[in-house]
């Protein structure tokens, strides 16, 4: 099956370096996030501690509910790397497994989102009622934007998958998402620990 | 725990880790979590709270990156386009705090 899977692998463009272009451009890409998601931080960092009326951070996050969301992320992670080996070893029964359980993780993580948000403005915090307001949401707002669009990326890997056209030759297709979907994990990594348990 | 390394599938598709040693990372990254949750609550460990958590964080941003992202085996070259991005989004968290939350303590002199 590796075999095949190398075979196949000779159709993907190489840069001069050898390696795949598609891979190399997805880690610029990748960089280039990291400093997108580095100015919304360094915002929320920058506001820390100087909004004037409340609710104030320590008054409304919950710690308990987050670290729930946050377990269920990293789990997503774990389902992401078992859909890439189940489709390197040409396994469709696990592929739609792990690739389904990345989808339902992602949308639980979702929906863990969207039940604080909607408590957060029901308490009183929207993104117009103070800078922690402004800052939260627009950082863990386009986060979510994230996963929503990882989401969508994972169900139309799951029809591929479903389908039969999901074969070890196009496991970079799968490596390339899962390099995306664990991105969004580590830059949840880096938000749980500043934004809510560093208050 | 075994860090079984494939054949890669040609160049620039570097081996992975095994199954097993997935399992074992997604056990260790729920234990991280679960601590850093568990010091949160402990009102004694308030003075290393910020540098522990900062540890913790740390410790399971790298084992993503090194397993679930493959770095540990895959091409230097993807390391180090990604290390790029991540030195300056650094280096740019720490000007704009350094701007506008330590700075504006100190008044000029003059």
């Amino acid at each position: 099956m590796a075999q095949a899977a190398a075979i196949a692998q000779d159709d993907h463009h190489y840069t001069s370096t050898g390696l795949p272009s598609w891979k190399v451009g997805f880690w610029t890409f990748i960089g280039s996030e990291c400093l997108f998601f580095a100015s919304l931080i360094s915002t929320y960092m920058v506001y820390k501690g100087r909004s004037v009326v409340g609710p104030y951070p320590e008054e409304i996050l919950n710690i308990p509910l987050t670290s729930v969301s946050t377990f269920v992320l990293l789990m997503s992670s774990l389902a992401m790397v078992l859909a890439l080996d189940a489709v390197q070893r040409g396994s469709k029964k696990l592929s739609l497994v792990w690739l389904g359980g990345v989808v339902l993780l992602g949308s639980a993580f979702l929906g863990f989102q969207v039940y604080e948000f909607s408590h957060f403005v029901h308490e009183g915090l929207t993104i117009g009622t103070n800078v922690f307001g402004s800052s939260f949401f627009v950082l863990t707002g386009f986060h979510g934007a994230h996963v929503t669009g990882g989401v969508i990326w994972m169900i139309t890997l799951w029809v591929l998958a479903a389908r039969g056209k999901l074969k070890p030759a196009d496991a970079l297709k799968v490596e390339i998402a899962g390099l995306y979907w664990h991105f969004v994990d580590i830059v949840w990594i880096v938000i749980f620990t500043l934004v809510y348990l560093i208050q | 725990m075994s860090t079984e390394v494939l054949d890669g599938h040609g160049q620039g598709q570097g081996g992975h880790a095994s199954r097993g040693t997935y399992w074992a990372i997604g056990g260790i990254l729920t234990l991280i979590t679960a601590a850093e949750v568990t010091i949160f609550y402990i009102p004694a460990m308030a003075p290393v709270l910020v540098p522990l958590l900062l540890v913790l964080s740390a410790t399971k941003f790298l084992l993503v990156v090194m397993f679930f992202m493959h770095l540990k085996f895959d091409s230097p070259v993807f390391s180090g386009v990604f290390l790029a991005g991540l030195v300056l989004a650094s280096f740019m968290t720490v000007a704009l705090i350094l701007l506008y939350q330590v700075l504006p303590n100190y008044q000029v002199m003059g």
